[in-house]
This record gives C-alpha cells, sequence and structure tokens, in this order.
C-alpha cells in the first residue's frame, strides 16, 4: 500500500463533488485519470485528507459539436479524443497530437480534465488549449464561470482554479484554416517533449490570411505567439518565408536548462520543427481540412 | 475507512469487504486474490509491468485504485491461456524467444493483446511506438517487436 490514509468519496453529479470538496476545507483532491495524480500519492508527496473521484459523473464525458465549436467533457479520456472521427475532421492538430500523449496504457485512463488541471508545460493537451484559445467552464460554490486558456495557465503545474472549483467542459473554437502542422521531439516516444510546435494557416490570394503558432517545452507553460502570427500574415509567401520564421519563433522564447536538455538546445530545435512545420503547412493547398 | 471491491476476474467473480481505498489494484491483484502474474516495477507509472485490462482497455494497475475497479471486469495474465493452451500472442513470445528473464512479459502480453485491438500494426514503428510504455531490460526489444509483429500477421490472415 503505497499512498497514506485518505477517505474516499464518488460522487454521482458535479454539485455533490463540489459540496466535498467544501466539506473537505482545502484537504480534498480530486481523482480523474489518476495517471498523473496517483504517482504523486505513491510517492506521498500528494497526501489528501479526502479523495473526491469523478469517474462516476457520466455527463462529464462527452465530445459534441456546438455551433461553431468543438465541446469536451472534462472526463473524455485521451483514447476517446484519439480516436474521434469528430476531433479529426474539425481539430486536426488536436488529432495529431494525441498519439504522442503518453502511452497506450495512459490514454485509456487520462482525462482531458485532468491533464488541463495539472497543466505540465510539456503536455499536449494545455498546449491544445493555447492553440485553439480554448475557454474553460468550470463550477464552484459560486456556481459556473468561464475562463480563457491563457488565463489558466498560470506556471509550470499550477492553473488559476480555486480550491473547491472543478474544471467541466472544454470548448475549442473550430479555426477556417487549410494547412496544418504538429511536429514534436521527445527523447522517447510518448514522453513528455523536448519541444512542439503546432501550425495552422488560411493561404489567401497572395499571402496568409491567418495563422495559428503555439508552442511547448520551452516556457512554464505553453505558448501562443501572437507576434509571429501576426508576422506570418504581413509578408509575401516565397522561399524564404520558413527561415525567417524560424528565426521569430527562435527569438520570441527563452527556455531554461534542466536535466533533459539545455535551453539552447530546446531553442535551436524548436526553430527547426518551425521551419519544418511552415514548409509543411504551405505545401498543403487546402486538401488538408 | 474500508469499502467493498465486487470485481471479476479473469471470468471469476469476487466480493472482498474491508478493503482500504489507498489499496492499489495491482496490490489488490496480487495480495488479495493471490494472482502475482501481474508484477510490480516503479509503481508510479513508467515501466507497464503491472498492465492489466480493464473492461477491455489496458491499464496500468499501479495507477489504479482497487476501489476503482469496482463493478468493473478485470483481465490478468492468469486469464489469456494456460500452459497447454496459450493463445495467439503468447503462442508467438514463446516461438520468437520473445522473453528472457521474464518480468515484463505479463505487461508486454496484456499491452500487446490491447494494441492487437486497436491499431493495424502493420509496421515495426507502429509496434514500437506501442510498446514505448513498456519497460524490458533483457531482450533488446527485437523479439517482443517480432513476436507482436506475427502475432498481427496471424490476426490478419484469421480475420
Ligand atoms: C509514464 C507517463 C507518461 C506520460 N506522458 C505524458 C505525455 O507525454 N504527455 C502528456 O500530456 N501527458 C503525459 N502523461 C500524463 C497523462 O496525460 C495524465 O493523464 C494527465 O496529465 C492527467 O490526467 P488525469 O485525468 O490522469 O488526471 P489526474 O491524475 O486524476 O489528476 C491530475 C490533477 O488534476 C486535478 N484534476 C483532475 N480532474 C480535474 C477537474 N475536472 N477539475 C479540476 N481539477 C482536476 C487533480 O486533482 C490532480 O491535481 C504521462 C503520465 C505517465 C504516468
Ligand atoms: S509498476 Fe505500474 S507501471 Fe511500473
Ligand atoms: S524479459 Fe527480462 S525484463 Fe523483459
Amino acid at each position: 500500500m503505497k499512498p497514506a490514509r485518505f477517505e474516499y468519496v464518488a460522487p454521482a453529479s458535479v454539485d455533490a463533488a463540489v459540496e466535498t470538496l467544501l466539506a473537505a476545507n482545502g484537504e480534498g483532491k480530486l481523482l480523474a485519470g489518476g495517471q498523473s495524480l496517483l504517482p504523486l500519492l505513491n510517492f506521498r508527496m500528494a497526501r489528501p485528507a479526502v479523495l473526491v473521484d469523478l469517474n462516476g459523473i457520466k455527463e462529464l464525458s462527452f465530445i459534441e459539436l456546438r455551433g461553431e465549436s468543438v465541446v469536451i467533457g472534462a472526463l473524455t479520456r485521451h483514447r476517446e479524443i484519439e480516436h474521434s472521427p469528430l476531433i479529426a475532421s474539425r481539430l486536426p492538430v488536436m488529432s495529431a497530437a494525441m498519439r504522442h500523449v503518453a502511452h497506450l496504457a495512459i490514454r485509456n485512463r487520462g482525462t482531458i480534465g485532468g491533464s488541463l488541471s495539472h497543466a505540465d508545460p510539456a503536455a499536449e493537451l494545455p498546449m491544445m488549449a493555447m492553440f485553439y484559445a480554448a475557454r474553460l467552464t468550470v463550477q464552484g460554490p459560486a456556481g459556473r464561470r468561464t475562463i480563457a486558456a491563457k488565463d489558466f495557465f498560470v506556471d509550470a503545474l499550477t492553473n488559476c482554479l480555486e480550491p473547491e472549483e472543478i474544471v467541466v467542459e472544454i470548448e475549442f473554437p473550430i479555426p477556417q484554416h487549410d494547412g496544418w502542422v504538429f511536429e514534436e521531439v521527445a527523447r522517447r516516444f510518448g514522453d513528455f517533449a523536448l519541444a512542439s510546435i503546432a501550425v495552422s494557416i488560411r493561404r489567401g490570394q497572395s499571402g496568409i490570411e491567418d495563422a495559428r503558432v503555439a508552442a511547448m517545452g520551452v516556457a512554464d507553460t505553453p505558448l501562443r505567439l501572437e507576434d509571429v502570427e501576426r508576422r506570418l500574415c504581413e509578408i509575401e509567401i516565397d522561399v524564404r518565408m520558413p527561415d525567417r520564421f524560424c528565426e521569430w519563433v527562435r527569438s520570441s522564447v527563452s527556455p531554461n536548462s534542466d536535466l533533459h536538455a539545455s535551453g539552447e538546445y530546446r531553442k535551436h530545435l524548436l526553430g527547426e520543427l518551425a521551419r519544418r512545420a511552415l514548409k509543411t503547412a504551405l505545401a498543403a493547398k487546402g486538401d488538408r481540412r | 475507512m474500508t469499502v467493498n471491491v465486487s470485481v471479476t476476474v479473469n471470468g471469476m467473480r469476487h466480493e472482498i469487504s474491508g478493503v482500504e481505498p489507498r489499496l492499489l489494484l495491482s496490490d489488490f491483484l496480487r495480495d488479495t486474490l493471490g494472482l502475482t502474474g501481474t508484477h510490480v516495477g516503479c509503481e508510479h507509472g513508467v515501466c507497464g509491468a503491472c498492465t492489466v485490462l480493464m473492461d477491455g482497455h489496458s491499464v496500468r494497475s499501479c495507477l489504479t485504485l482497487a476501489v476503482q475497479a469496482n463493478g468493473s471486469e478485470i483481465t490478468t495474465v492468469e486469464g489469456l491461456g494456460t500452459p497447454e493452451t496459450l493463445n495467439v500472442l503468447q503462442t508467438q513470445f514463446r516461438e520468437h524467444h520473445g522473453l528472457q528473464c521474464g518480468f515484463c512479459t505479463p505487461g508486454m502480453l496484456m499491452t500487446g493483446e490491447d494494441l492487437l485491438r486497436k491499431y493495424p500494426l502493420a509496421t515495426d514503428e507502429e509496434i514500437r511506438e506501442g510498446l514505448s510504455g513498456n519497460l524490458c531490460r533483457c531482450t533488446g526489444y527485437q523479439n517482443i517487436v517480432a513476436a507482436i509483429r506475427s502475432a498481427a500477421a496471424l490476426r490478419r490472415e484469421n480475420a
């Protein structure tokens, strides 16, 4: 028995889960897929008095089209997102990113709500939340509120939630783009990324009309590079564009060194991935959804 | 605090009371039910030795609480076949010498079973990606990949 003792509660609704958290007086912890929390419990780095298991709340598990957005319930498993035809057709960059999320057995359990809340700076789903400018609906004692992804991720492994708040669903507006790429390098397939970039564009008559660029592994939170997006739309498409893009991306990040790679290497790597990504995105002539 | 766990393991139903909620599924299988085929290596999700099927999907039993398995159906390596009647994947592991010490093997087999159900496994790259969450310190993986490649081919022939 590795974890320290705790009370176990499995509420059947989000309301009941919020009640349980309130009653636990700051000593409660939510359990979703457990794929980040169980290691912490096993190491006794987390010792909650009450564990609130969300797995019985079935209405938290769905993927649906709502207007111009795809909305995903917080308890939806990585596996379900990976294999969803709706995600593949409307959010293809996310679909491509899912293969890189951990390993099969972990994707079978891990959830999008858990991944976003855990806020690992090298995790794919938080990066996708930034990339798609997602909005998170959370419920707490005062009811529901909506938080933009850019406000949700505060620091490495830190989100902006109050202790009694629960992520309920996440809305991903669908961009109208025709070229997209997800690039990642990890030490071992399925491990957390050393660096990763996502690019998607819509081409107009003479240049790029709209662009999205997000990166991760290079800061304490995933980043959306809005300056770079703007500059991509300001110049004409020519053979030098990928090189210029590479330089812009590199100059907009300053990663730290850690056990896995030096900051300089991560920066270099991200630039290379950026160059490769833009070439591929430009080559897609409207046939890539 | 203790809870009741009722779970079907390898087709057999168990009703166990007095389970501490902090008991991991891996320890429940090994210590409470005596099914020691499920191996425990790292106990934090990295090595894959403890992989079992829960309602048909592979999961890390060291990252699942026994109480979370309540009402579910678990398959462990003991449920795949018997020494006299090995299943297809087990037979391929034997044919291709896919194990040496055998410590990683239960996890490799349970992962392999789930991979064979979910992915075409048409290339070695795909098989290696699928096995990326399972560590083996003996074989160098070559023969494990060969065993799964061959099981996937047999499955295609029989489809
Ligand atoms: C070996 C290994 C490799 C991995 N590799 C990767 C990888 O390459 N990329 C990647 O992205 N991830 C990786 N992961 C992590 C995995 O994706 C986890 O599933 C994910 O980080 C957490 O999701 P979960 O549902 O398991 O959450 P849990 O572990 O259950 O919870 C994580 C945290 O979020 C909180 N929480 C959970 N749900 C909610 C909610 N609805 N509202 C508010 N708070 C909530 C919990 O209280 C806890 O603090 C890896 C994990 C392992 C063990
Ligand atoms: S013992 Fe469960 S993954 Fe290593
Ligand atoms: S056979 Fe010994 S660890 Fe794999």
